[in-house]
């Protein structure tokens, strides 16, 4: 397990240096010249010269590259205009924002982190004991409801459910306020009530897809020649179904919602924008349209080590699932 | 199991396992599988029936019906199966769980597939003791299956207790699966061809186990197979299915050395000989098992049998009922007459190859 975590641990670091790197150059080694990209509207060539200067945008690529890493893990100076020392991690600043690239995260993130995380797990949850339970009661009513259930989710968009969602619940009925976000910190009732809309959006969306996942690994499951094996043995049908079926059905789905997870927390661009919540997927957002390279580099840098932990985790998850697996 | 038994006068002695004209049929998008049509069969405590017949001719499906495995919404079951005395047909799930395990346990063919791959083995075989003994503790029901996997000859019981299915070869899991189903000495065991994923040596090893076990707990034993070696070294009575029905039935004496339906001869000219001329040919049956949702008119095996234009053409529009063979307790469903039947067989096999 603990030769596991390491190899592990260290292919991530690599995955991150690499990613890092390709982001790197793709960013500041375009042709375009990035003090351009960055500079808002009317830049005459003095300021340009001068956001030059304050960026180190003249010194040879690979110091710049060393100077940035630097600042993520021990903090660097960066000029006196741009607030002089910027503590590790420091992800550079953004003149679009006018604020280092740091704090605007930390702004952001628990946005997305509160919209994503309790979505999740409803939509586990929904997801997972709906297409249970359908499966259990195949054929009848409500393997049909279910099944109706999933298609709509399937081919519904989301920023369609949403509006919808808005509309009705919000504009109309006057049951939960325009969707924001309080710190669940300041005001844990506020936070839930700002967000209880995204969260339905999503976990009706999502619990559509799993809905119909678990269904069809439940039903082959119950075909598995194990399964008839607990029967004969004389077990109840909540210890067959419970204990030796879904254990086996819900494996897969872990590494499906893990995947779904750690790339959700990357950003989730419809939703906020949707709803009007500046998280991480707003924030890339604006920084594409506006063209703040520090920012998508950050950024770009997140979505990937959520989407590398989430790996992790699943791996992990997995071997205490299923014995056979081992963590070499 | 070995044949010749120290038997309890046999008259005295009641079938364990009755069961009377059982049909099962299944209904499914092409039609109406025909699976089981009219068996009948019984098994006394301490003995031992096999099973023989090719893929497909409802072995597994009768012994299913047994235990109550089939999904009720899909399965139409009549007739009747006795264990113990009482009707299991038309039982319902609650009260055939009870006896699930306890009064009837099972084999199946496929160990590894067979045992669940999360749990390791010992947790597997507590779980079977504790639903009947639930008053068991955990220490008791754990005591109980190293028990029993020492006596299926594990190894080291103790310490394989811990183990998962994957981490055992192919023959110890049989033993494994031996174990979980004796853990609760049933009185009734069905092993559905228990030993054919396995090489011949430990075949042979198991099937020795399960002969022991059975002179032990006194155990009626259905055996389900395709192998006629088997069935000469296990074997008190013999059932031979095809397309779903019996059609030749009696003592493995009987069945093996004077088989009386072709379909049986048929059977025993493709088995290899040990004793016999090497260069002796094999000749499988010709021709393919029938199609259970339409079945041939007449007697199911007449597509394929060689005498089947013998009979005035009652092979094609009559099906053949069970009827007496000769001897005592040995029954035939075939339109040839004895006469003829006993003149056929000479050129057929010689019987005393397999037994
Ligand atoms: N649940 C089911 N639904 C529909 N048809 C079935 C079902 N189970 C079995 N059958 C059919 O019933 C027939 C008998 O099957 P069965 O499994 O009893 O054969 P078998 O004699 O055990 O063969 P084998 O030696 O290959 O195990 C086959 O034609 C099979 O396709
Ligand atoms: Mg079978």
């Amino acid at each position: 397990m603990l030769r596991f975590l390491t190899r592990r641990l260290l292919s991530a670091v690599l995955v991150l240096f690499a990613v890092s790197v390709l982001s790197f150059l793709m960013f500041f080694a375009l042709p375009r010249d990035p003090v351009t990209a960055m500079c808002p509207k009317n830049c005459n060539p003095a300021r340009l010269e001068r956001v030059r200067q304050e960026l180190g945008l003249s010194d040879p690529l690979y110091q710049q590259y060393v100077g940035y890493m630097k600042g993520i893990f021990v903090g660097r100076d960066l000029s006196s205009a741009l607030g002089g020392h910027c503590d590790a991690p420091c992800l550079g600043y953004s003149y679009v924002n006018s604020e280092p690239v740091t704090r605007t995260i930390t702004r952001v993130l628990p946005v997305t982190l509160s919209i994503v995380l309790p979505a999740a797990v409803l939509w586990l949850a929904l997801g997972v004991g709906l297409g249970m339970i359908s499966a259990l009661r195949r054929g009848t009513l409500l393997d049909r409801l279910a099944i109706g259930f999933s298609l709509a989710g399937a081919s519904l968009q989301l920023y369609f459910v949403g509006a919808v969602l808005l509309l009705v619940f919000c504009y109309t009925l006057h049951v939960v306020p325009v969707p924001h976000y309080t710190s669940i910190w300041s005001n844990p009732l506020d936070w839930a009530d700002g967000l209880v809309l995204p969260w339905v959006t999503l976990a009706f969306l999502f619990s559509a897809i799993y809905a119909r996942l678990s269904r069809a690994q439940m039903l082959e499951t119950l075909s598995e020649d194990f399964v008839r094996t607990a029967r004969a043995k004389g077990l109840s049908k909540s210890t067959v179904y419970g204990r030796h079926a879904l254990r086996a059905a819900i494996t897969p789905i872990v590494t499906i919602a893990g995947m779904d997870v750690g790339a959700a927390l990357g950003g989730t661009v419809v939703t906020e924008t949707t709803f009007g919540l500046q998280g991480l997927g707003r924030t890339v957002w604006d920084a594409v349209r506006e063209g703040d390279l520090p920012t998508l580099m950050a950024t770009v840098l997140i979505a990937a080590v959520f989407v590398v932990v989430a790996n992790i985790l699943v791996d992990v998850l997995y071997a205490f699932i299923d014995p056979r697996v081992r963590l070499r | 199991m070995a044949p010749p038994v120290p038997e309890p006068d046999p008259a005295q002695s009641q079938p364990y396992l009755a069961v009377r004209d059982l049909t099962v049929r299944f209904d499914t998008e092409d039609g109406v599988v025909r699976a089981v049509n009219g068996v009948s069969f019984s098994v006394r405590p301490g003995r031992t029936l096999c099973v023989v017949g090719e893929s497909g001719s409802g072995k597994s499906v009768a012994s299913l019906a047994i235990l109550g495995l089939h999904n009720p919404r899909r399965t139409r079951l009549s007739g009747q199966i006795l264990v113990g005395g009482r009707d299991v047909v038309g039982l319902d799930e609650k009260q055939i769980r009870t006896m699930r395990g306890r009064s009837m346990a099972m084999i199946f063919q496929d160990p590894l597939s067979a045992l669940h791959p999360y749990y390791t083995v010992g947790r597997q075989i507590v779980e079977a003791y504790r639903v009947h003994h639930p008053s068991a503790g955990k220490a008791e029901a754990r005591r109980h299956a190293v028990a029993m996997l020492g006596r299926v000859g594990i190894p080291q019981p103790d310490r394989r207790f811990d183990r998962y299915p994957h981490e055992f070869s192919g023959g110890m899991r049989q033993r494994v699966m031996i174990a979980m189903a004796l853990v609760n000495h049933p009185d009734l065991l069905i092993a559905d061809e228990p030993t054919t994923a396995l090489d011949v040596t430990v075949q042979a090893q198991i099937l020795d186990l399960l002969a022991d076990l059975q002179s032990e707990f006194n155990t009626a034993i259905v055996l389900i197979t395709h192998d006629l070696g088997v069935v000469s070294q296990v074997a008190h009575d013999v059932l031979v299915m095809y397309g779903g029905r019996a059609v030749e039935q009696g003592t493995v004496e009987q069945v093996l050395r004077r088989p009386q339906h072709p379909y049986t001869w048929g059977l025993l000219a493709s088995v290899p000989t040990l004793r016999g001329d090497p260069d002796a040919d094999l000749t499988p049956i010709s021709g393919s098992p029938p199609s259970m949702i339409n079945l041939p008119a007449g007697c199911a095996f007449h597509p394929r049998c060689r005498y089947a234009g013998e009979t005035e053409g009652r092979s094609t529009t009559e099906i053949p009922l069970l009827r007496p063979a000769g001897e005592p307790d040995h029954l035939v469903a075939c339109h040839l007459s004895d006469a003829d039947r006993a003149r056929l067989r000479e050129h057929e096999v010689t019987p005393t190859e397999v037994a």
